[in-house]
């Protein structure tokens, strides 16, 4: 009766499955640039670590919108949190160890998360958009009159972040420390990320994605695990919320708007959502972007981002990546005739 | 007589002035092979939802093996033992088919909480989820997507994610609907081979499958039993014949 078992288990179906999560030479790519990047860019670190803070924000979106299938346009609002738990503990002097910052930060953006979520994810489609979008801005007002510890609209900036591991000083115009700084915590994150897309916690949010329904109909807590992969995403954006406030050695507005949340769902959705990778090649795609354009058309550089996000909402539903798969599928049915 | 698997009192429920499930009192016993049939329209889909817990009842009592499971959730219903397939596929149409039953049999076995282990390394719900696919005859297709598929193997999916939960009562919602009769023998197959223990409630139109499966048959008028029994006294009953099974051509 042994012999069922072992065809089983080598079934593609389940070798696949059991083999998905491991990692493939592919994947070393990304971080062997982000690491040729620091040597080959001395100059640019700052473009550097903006970029890499907005992949990880895109990450901890795309666990929330790309797997779990929850929409949001408010996810400002957790990278807000997270940059002002950072900067009102440094300017008052309460607290500005970096690490132990972004701990704090996580587990106050993961607090609102939890909160929010609670309550918003009774809904679904454009009401959760609607009052995702609204939480945001209740907080934004929050942090515009409270202007005694948030510094209002005019934000905290000066903030004293101490060197990292008391070694490494954080050097505003030469920010070789923020940015591997911010490459290390972003590595970690990600790891993060890949292993529970690929845990049977992932495995439920996408069938949650795929059909809420059915999940209902399987048994699953729905409303218990959204809540829980929002909480998880809440706290990653607050953790590069708290980079962008470190790094900076400043907090602003900015950090909770509108610009910033419909930016991140635009890296996202560029790249390809659902498939962690897209968070990465959106934010690239993007950033690159906008500098050039920015550099060219000064005046209408938006126009040509404008251009390319109708067209890949035209033609390349899935993204960037999804482009890419496409692109791999066809030749390799050219070579290969069925 | 042994102690219902499922059983309704005077289970009723009304849409503002609808009456769409009326003094229900219906009980399906264990291992039961049992269907429910009635014209368009006469609240079987209510009754239904009425029993996994979609809808909440406007009065009376749902219980399972003698308790009380009026106000229990629909997933928790889930848990207790009651597992449904829908008339209308509701698949996790983006993943694949072992993905979709590991999903049901995860959630079973309490492993969809783990969230730091890769979900192939359960072993326990790869092997359980395959040994079902093998089952159903379905193991050739385990790495296909479910959009991929054509219908009638999704049919045997929806079947295959109900059977993952380890039901002891199994609702059947039109099993075969939209299944070309050239593959429709595969679900009737698959049907006719189900564990002998699960009490299973059938609700179709089809009245052939009604007729070879059901030892016994409720009909449903106007969100009210109407007549219950044996198939050959459901089939013999004129008032039945006049509301349903001589318009059976047109339903």
């Amino acid at each position: 009766m042994s012999a069922p078992t072992l065809a089983r288990a080598d079934h593609p179906a389940a070798l696949a499955l059991a083999g998905r999560h491991r990692a493939r030479w592919s994947e070393a790519i990304p971080w062997v640039l982000a690491l040729a990047y620091y040597f080959a860019f001395p100059r640019h670190l700052g473009f550097g670590y903006d970029l890499l803070i907005t992949i990880l924000f895109a990450l901890s979106l795309d666990l929330a919108l790309g797997y779990a299938g929850i929409v949001t346009l408010g996810h400002a609002a957790f990278f807000g949190t997270g940059a002002f738990t950072v900067g009102m503990l440094a300017k008052h002097g309460i607290w500005t160890e970096p690490i132990t910052g972004l701990v704090l930060a996580a587990a106050a953006a993961a607090i609102i998360g939890l909160a929010s979520g609670w309550v918003l994810l009774r809904t679904t489609g454009l009401t959760l958009l609607m009052l995702t979008l609204c939480t945001m801005g209740l907080l934004e007002e929050l942090a515009n009159m409270g202007a005694d510890y948030t510094g209002g609209y005019d934000g905290l900036d000066n903030l004293p972040i101490p060197p990292l591991f008391g070694l490494f000083e954080f050097n505003p115009l030469y920010p070789k420390t923020q940015y591997l700084y911010v490459l290390g915590v972003l590595f970690v994150c990600f790891v993060f990320v890949r292993t529970l897309v690929y845990s049977p916690f992932g495995q439920s949010l996408t069938g949650i994605r795929e059909n809420t329904l059915r999940m209902h109909a399987v048994g699953a807590p729905v409303r218990l695990r959204l809540v829980t992969c929002y909480a998880i995403s809440a706290a990653l954006a607050g953790i590069a919320g708290g980079l962008w406030a470190q790094a900076n050695a400043y907090v602003n507005l900015s950090a909770l708007g509108l610009d910033r949340a419909a930016t991140v769902l635009i890296v996202l959705v560029l790249g390809g959502y659902g498939r962690l990778y897209g968070a990465i090649v959106g934010a690239v795609a993007y950033m690159v972007l906008s500098h050039f354009l920015a550099q060219l058309y000064p005046t209408a550089w938006q126009l040509g981002l404008g251009l390319l996000l109708v067209a890949i909402a035209l033609f390349a539903r899935n993204g960037i990546l999804g482009l890419w798969d496409q692109l791999l599928k066809r030749s390799s049915a050219k070579r290969a005739p069925p | 007589m042994s102690e219902p698997l499922l059983e309704t009192r005077l289970l009723c429920k009304n849409f503002g002035a609808l009456a769409a499930a009326r003094d229900i009192d219906f009980r399906l016993d264990p291992g039961a092979r049992h269907a429910l049939i009635g014209p368009n329209g006469a609240g079987k889909t209510t009754f239904i939802n009425l029993l996994t817990g979609i809808l909440k009842p406007t009065c009376g009592q749902v219980l399972l093996k003698g308790r009380d499971i009026t106000a229990v959730a629909q997933a928790d219903r889930v848990r207790l033992g009651i597992a449904r397939t829908f008339q209308i596929n509701r698949l996790f149409r983006g993943l694949s088919v072992l993905e979709n039953v590991y999903i049901a049999v995860a959630e079973r076995l309490g492993a969809a909480t783990s969230m730091l282990q890769p979900a192939g390394q359960r072993k326990d719900v790869v092997d359980e989820a395959m040994h079902l696919l093998e089952t159903l005859k379905l193991s050739d297709d385990a790495s296909q997507r479910i959009s991929e598929l054509p219908y009638g193997r999704q049919r045997l999916v929806e079947l295959a994610i109900a059977l993952g939960l380890k039901p002891e009562m199994l609702l059947l919602d039109e099993p075969a609907a939209g299944v070309p009769s050239a593959e429709s023998h595969i679900i009737l197959d698959a049907i006719a081979a189900l564990p002998k223990h699960i009490g299973v409630l059938i609700i179709d139109h089809d009245m052939d499958l009604v007729f070879r499966f059901a030892e016994r048959i409720t009909v449903m008028v106007s969100g009210a039993i109407f007549a219950e029994g044996a198939p050959k006294e459901i089939g013999a009953n004129p008032q039945v014949r006049a509301v349903y099974l001589g318009q059976a051509g047109h339903g």
